[in-house]
C-alpha cells in the first residue's frame, strides 16, 4: 500500500526536477526510489497466510488488499520496471527535453499496476486501468514527429477507450443486479445464484471478460498490439510487453478468482475459446513477421494465450497447484526473456532503428556473447528446458490436465510446436546468415548487466523454481 | 561412493570450461581428457557393481519439493549397459575430429561435452521430470551442432530434426504430466510411484502412444522416421556419430524403461503394431537403402533397418528379445559410429559420398579397407562379430513369440547384406577413378577410433557374456513385472 503512495510522490518529484533541468539525477532517482518501494512492498508479504484467506472471513478490508497475490505480482512489476527504466537511457537520450515527463509516466504507469494488481472493488480494478492506459497512450506517442509512433497512439487510444468503455459497462451492469462492486459481495451473490444468474450479469461478465481481453491482448482483441508495438519506441514496447502485461493478466486473473469463480462453467467454455484462438492467431501471424518487434508483439500474444489456460484452469493453492503460482512463474519467466531480448535489440539497432530480423544477422560473429544470450531467451520464450520458458509451460499444462481440459491442453501443445519455428528463426539470422555492412552498435554496459541479469534469472528460475512458487505457500 | 551417479552426469559440463582456459590448438585435447576421465570413471562403476535387479548408486535429493519432483538417479544394468556405451563412444568421436579441425573449436567440443551430459542424464533418471529434462537437453546441443557446422541445406534439416523430436517429446510430457496426476496425492513423478498406479485399460492404451510415440521418433521407427537420413546428411560428422551412436540408443532405452512397467496393458494391447512398425521399417529401411546413391544416407537407411529390428525384438516381451534388444543397441552404436566414420573419411579424401563416383580404394587404403570390413561384417551380423550375438537373440526372441513376424524380418537380414556387400564392392574394389586416385591411407588417429571399435566389434562377439550378464537381472525383472501383470488380468 505504502508503494503507491511513494511511487506516486517520486513520480512528482521526477516532473519537478525534469522542470528544474536536473536531468542527471532523473534515471539514479527513479531507479532508487523503484528500489526503495521494491523493499518496502517485500514487508507486506504475510509469510504463511494463505492467499485470499481474508476474503472468505467477513468482510473487512476496503478498496485494495494487500494480499499474497498483490504482494507477488507487485514484486514482479516492480522488477521488471526497474529492468525495463534501465535502459531508459536509449529513450531519454534522443529525447532529453522531455526527459522528466518520461519517467513521470512510466512510474503513473507502474502506479497503475500497482493498483490493477491489489483491486477488491471493481471502481478500483478500472481506476487503476485507467491510469495504466492513459499513461501508455502519451508514451506510445512519446515521438512527436513521428507518423507511425502518432498512428500507435491514436490507435492505441481509440481501441483502449472503446474497451475501456465495455469494461465500464460491464461493471455497472454486475452492480446494478448485483448490488455490490467489491469482490466479496459479488462472489457471494454469485454463489449464492450460482444456477439461476439473471442475464444481466451474465451479460456484465461478458463485458468486462471483453474489455480485460483486450487489455491482455487475447485474440479477437488483439490487433492493437503489433501496431502499437512497432510503432512505439524500443523501450516502450519492452515496457508493454512486459509490465503491462503482467499487470493485465494478473488482474484478470484476480477478477476472475475473487468474484467471477462460482460461475464458472459458462466462462470456462468461453474463455477456453478466447485462449485456443489466441494462441493459434499470435503463433501463425508471427510466423510471418519480419519485424523483430511485431514478432515479439504476436509471439507476446500467443504467451497470453498460454497465460489463459490458468484462469481457464482455475485452481486455489490445493498444495501443489495453483493459478496464481502458475501465472506469477509464467510471467516471471516471460518478462525476464522478453526485457533481455528488447535489450538485445537496443544494443544492435538502437531505440528507434530499424528492428527488422535482418537486425540480428551475423551477430555471432559480431557479438557471440550477445548471441548466446537472445539464443538463451528464445529458447526460454520457446519452451525448451531447463529454462524458466519451459517450467512455466510445464505448470500451465499440469493445470489444464489436471482439470481435464484436454483440448485446451492439445492446443497448447501444438502452439508450443508452431512457436519453435520463429524463434528459431532468430537463431538463423544470428548464426547462419551473414552480418550486414554498416550497422549501428552502441556498447552499453547498462544494457549489458540488464541482460546478465535477466539471462541468470531465466537460467536459475529454471532450475530452482520452487524459489518463486514459495511466495504462494 | 552413490555420487559416482552424480559426478558421471556432471563431470562433461564441469569440464566445458577447461576447454575455454586452454590454447586454441590444446582444446581438442583437453575434451579428449575429460571422456576419458568419464570413460574411467564408468569402469569404476562396472567395477563395483553387483549383479543384481536393484539399482545401485542410487542418489535421490528433492529437486522441487512442492511438486514432488526429485533428482533422483541410479544406475542398474539397463542403465550401465547404456552408461558404458555413450562413455566408450565419446572419446572416439572426439578422436575422430583430431585430423579434421571445425571452426570455433571451443564451442564445438562444448557442445560435444553438453551431449554428453544430457546422454547420461537420459540413461540414469529415475524421475520423469529430471528424465524429460535431460531428454530435451540433448536436443539443444545437438541442434546447435548440426545448424552451426553442418552442412548445405542444414536450415531445413535442422528444423526437421528438431519439429519430429519436439513434436514426440511433448506429448510424452503430456503423458508424463497424466501419469504424475494420477500418483496418490502429493503427487510425484518417482518411476517407482509410476509402477504402482492402476490405470485402466482405456487409459493405458491413449498412454502407451503418448510415451511410445516419441520414443519411435527418437529410435526412428517407420513411419516417423522421416528427419533421421536428411539429419545424417546435413550434420557434421561428429553429429552424426553422436546420433547414431548414442542418440537414437535413447528410444530403445525409453521403451525399456519407461513403456513397458508403467503400461504393461497398452503394451500387451499395442505390442503387435509396435512389431509391425519395426518390421516394415526393416523391409522398407534395407529396401530404401539399396537403391540409395549417397553412402551415408545408405548407412542412415540401414540403421532404420536395425533398430525396427531392434524394438521388434524387445516387442516380443522375452528375455531373450529384450536381451538381443538391449545389446544390439551397444552393437548398433558401435557399428554404426565405424561405418559413419570411414563414410567421413572417405569423403574428406575425395569430396563426394556418391557411391558410384567411387570405387578401388582397397588398393590406396588396404588398412582402411580391412576396418571397413569388420564394421561391415559387425553390422550384417557375421559369427564372431557383435551383430552376430545381438541378431541371434532377437531373432531368438521374436521367433518365440509370432514365427512368420521373425521370417519377414529374417528378409531384412537378407537385404542388409545385400546393400552393405554391395556398396563394399562398389566403394572400394575395382579400378581407381579420378576421385579415389589420390586417396590416401588412414593415417593414426583414425586407426585409433577404428581399432578401439572393431576390437569391440569381436570382443562382444566372442564374449558377450559380461554385458548380457550385467543386464539380466534388471530385465528378468521388468519381465517379472509385465508378466506379474497379466497373471492378475
Amino acid at each position: 500500500m505504502g508503494g503507491i503512495i511513494l511511487l506516486s510522490v517520486l513520480g512528482a518529484a521526477t516532473l519537478i526536477s525534469g522542470v528544474f533541468n536536473k536531468r542527471k539525477i532523473l534515471l539514479p532517482l527513479t531507479l532508487f526510489g523503484l528500489a526503495i518501494t521494491f523493499l518496502l512492498n517485500l514487508g507486506e508479504w504475510r509469510g504463511a497466510v494463505p492467499f485470499f484467506s481474508d476474503l472468505i472471513a467477513p468482510y473487512n478490508n476496503g478498496m485494495l488488499d494487500f494480499d499474497n497475490f498483490a504482494f507477488a505480482f507487485t514484486s514482479l512489476l516492480l522488477f521488471a520496471s526497474m529492468l525495463v527504466l534501465a535502459l531508459s537511457q536509449f529513450q531519454v537520450k534522443e529525447d532529453l527535453e522531455h526527459a522528466g515527463e518520461f519517467y513521470a509516466i512510466l512510474l503513473f504507469t507502474i502506479v497503475g499496476g500497482v493498483v490493477m494488481v491489489s483491486f477488491s472493488n471493481l471502481v478500483m480494478l478500472f481506476i487503476g486501468i485507467e491510469i495504466l492506459s492513459i499513461s501508455l497512450y502519451v508514451m506510445a506517442g512519446s515521438r512527436k514527429y513521428n507518423a507511425q509512433s502518432n498512428e500507435a497512439s491514436l490507435k492505441y487510444f481509440l481501441l483502449g477507450s472503446f474497451a475501456s468503455g465495455f469494461l465500464l459497462l460491464g461493471i455497472a451492469l454486475i452492480y446494478g443486479t448485483t448490488g455490490s462492486l467489491d469482490l466479496p459481495g459479488i462472489s457471494t451473490y454469485i454463489t449464492v445464484n450460482a444456477n439461476s444468474l439473471p442475464f444481466l450479469t451474465v451479460l456484465g461478465i461478458m463485458m468486462i471478460i471483453m474489455g480485460m481481453a483486450f487489455k491482455v491482448s487475447a485474440a479477437p482483441f488483439h490487433n492493437w498490439a503489433p501496431d502499437v508495438y512497432q510503432g512505439s519506441p524500443t523501450v516502450i514496447t519492452a515496457f508493454m510487453a512486459t509490465v503491462v502485461k503482467i499487470a493485465a493478466i494478473a488482474a484478470f486473473l484476480r477478477l476472475m478468482m475473487g468474484s467471477f469463480a462460482a460461475a464458472q462453467g459458462w466462462w470456462t467454455i468461453l474463455l477456453s475459446v478466447i485462449a485456443i484462438l489466441t494462441m493459434t492467431i499470435g503463433n501463425i501471424t508471427a510466423l510471418y513477421q519480419t519485424n523483430f518487434k511485431r514478432l515479439m508483439a504476436y509471439s507476446g500474444i500467443s504467451h497470453a494465450g498460454y497465460l489463459l489456460i490458468g484462469i481457464v484452469a482455475l485452481t486455489y493453492d490445493n498444495g501443489s497447484f495453483s493459478s496464481s503460482g502458475a501465472i506469477l512463474y509464467y510471467t516471471f519467466a516471460y518478462a525476464m526473456a522478453s526485457i533481455a531480448a528488447f535489450a538485445v535489440l537496443l544494443v544492435i539497432a538502437g531505440n528507434t532503428g530499424d528492428s527488422s530480423i535482418s537486425a540480428f544477422n551475423g551477430l555471432a560473429k559480431r557479438d557471440p556473447l550477445l548471441a548466446v544470450s537472445m539464443t538463451v531467451c528464445m529458447l526460454s520464450l520457446a519452451g525448451i528446458p531447463p529454462l524458466a520458458g519451459f517450467f512455466g509451460k510445464y505448470y500451465l499444462f499440469a493445470l489444464a490436465i489436471n482439470k481435464g481440459l484436454w483440448v485446451l491442453a492439445a492446443f497448447a501443445v501444438l502452439n508450443s510446436l508452431i512457436g519453435i519455428y520463429y524463434y528459431f528463426i532468430v537463431f538463423i539470422n544470428m548464426f547462419v546468415k551473414d552480418k550486414q555492412e554498416g550497422m549501428p552498435s552502441t556498447s552499453s554496459p547498462t544494457a549489458k548487466a540488464v541482460i546478465a541479469i535477466c539471462i541468470l534469472l531465466t537460467v536459475l528460475a529454471g532450475l530452482y523454481p520452487e524459489a518463486i512458487l514459495k511466495v504462494f505457500m | 561412493m552413490n555420487l559416482i551417479t552424480a559426478i558421471l552426469i556432471f563431470f562433461p559440463l564441469a569440464s566445458i570450461p577447461i576447454l575455454y582456459l586452454v590454447k586454441q590448438e590444446h582444446v581438442k585435447y583437453a575434451s579428449l581428457v575429460s571422456t576419458l576421465i568419464s570413460l574411467v570413471l564408468s569402469l569404476f562403476v562396472v567395477v563395483n557393481f553387483q549383479n543384481i535387479a536393484d539399482t545401485q548408486f542410487l542418489l535421490d535429493y528433492w529437486w522441487i519439493e512442492s511438486l514432488g519432483i526429485s533428482f533422483k538417479v541410479g544406475i542398474d544394468g539397463i542403465s550401465l549397459l547404456m552408461v558404458l556405451l555413450t562413455n566408450f563412444l565419446m572419446p572416439i568421436i572426439v578422436i575422430s575430429n583430431f585430423n579434421r579441425d571445425q571452426p570455433q573449436v571451443r564451442h564445438y567440443h562444448a557442445m560435444i561435452l553438453a551431449t554428453q551430459m544430457a546422454f547420461i542424464g537420459v540413461f540414469v533418471a529415475l524421475d520423469a521430470f529430471l528424465f524429460y529434462i535431460f531428454w530435451e537437453l540433448a536436443l539443444i546441443p545437438m541442434y546447435f551442432i548440426c545448424l552451426f557446422w553442418g552442412k548445405e541445406g542444414k536450415v531445413q534439416i535442422t528444423f526437421k530434426f528438431f519439429l519430429y523430436t519436439l513434436a514426440g517429446s511433448l506429448v510424452m510430457l503430456v503423458a508424463l504430466i497424466y501419469l504424475y496426476l494420477q500418483t496418490p496425492a502429493p503427487h510425484t513423478f518417482d518411476i517407482a510411484a509410476f509402477y504402482n498406479l492402476n490405470l485402466s485399460a482405456t487409459e493405458q492404451s491413449i498412454l502407451f502412444w503418448g510415451l511410445f510415440l516419441g520414443f519411435a521418433i527418437k529410435v526412428p521407427l517407420f513411419p516417423v522416421h522421416g528427419w533421421l537420413p536428411d539429419t545424417h546428411t546435413g550434420a557434421p560428422t561428429q553429429g552424426t556419430l553422436l546420433l547414431a551412436g548414442i542418440m537414437l540408443k535413447m528410444g530403445i532405452y525409453g521403451v525399456i524403461r519407461w513403456v513397458l512397467p508403467i503400461v504393461p496393458e497398452g503394451v500387451m494391447e499395442w505390442k503387435d503394431w509396435a512389431i509391425m512398425m519395426g518390421i516394415i521399417g526393416i523391409v522398407y529401411g534395407s529396401c530404401v537403402a539399396i537403391v540409395q546413391k549417397d553412402f551415408k544416407r545408405l548407412i542412415a537407411f540401414s540403421s532404420i533397418g536395425h533398430l525396427g529390428l531392434t524394438i521388434a525384438g524387445i516387442f516380443a516381451l522375452n528375455i531373450q528379445g529384450l536381451q538381443g534388444g538391449l545389446l544390439q543397441a551397444v552393437n548398433h552404436g558401435i557399428t554404426s559410429v565405424g561405418l559413419f566414420f570411414i563414410a567421413d573419411i572417405i569423403y574428406d579424401r575425395t569430396h563426394t559420398r556418391e557411391i558410384s563416383k567411387l570405387g578401388g580404394i582397397v588398393h590406396k587404403a588396404p588398412t582402411m579397407a580391412v576396418f571397413f570390413m569388420i564394421m561391415l561384417l559387425g553390422s550384417i551380423g557375421l559369427p564372431l562379430t557383435n551383430g552376430f550375438v545381438g541378431e541371434f537373440l532377437l531373432f531368438l526372441g521374436l521367433y518365440q513369440y509370432n514365427m512368420y513376424f521373425t521370417a519377414v524380418a529374417g528378409l531384412g537380414i537378407i537385404l542388409g547384406a545385400v546393400y552393405m556387400l554391395r556398396s563394399y564392392q562398389r566403394v572400394m574394389l575395382g579400378e581407381t577413378n579420378s576421385h579415389t586416385e589420390e586417396f590416401t591411407d588412414i593415417l593414426m588417429s583414425e586407426k585409433v577410433v577404428l581399432g578401439a571399435l572393431a576390437i569391440a566389434v569381436f570382443a562382444i562377439g566372442i564374449y558377450p557374456k559380461p554385458l548380457l550378464n550385467f543386464a539380466e537381472p534388471a530385465l528378468q525383472q521388468i519381465l517379472e513385472q509385465y508378466n506379474t501383470f497379466l497373471t492378475l488380468k
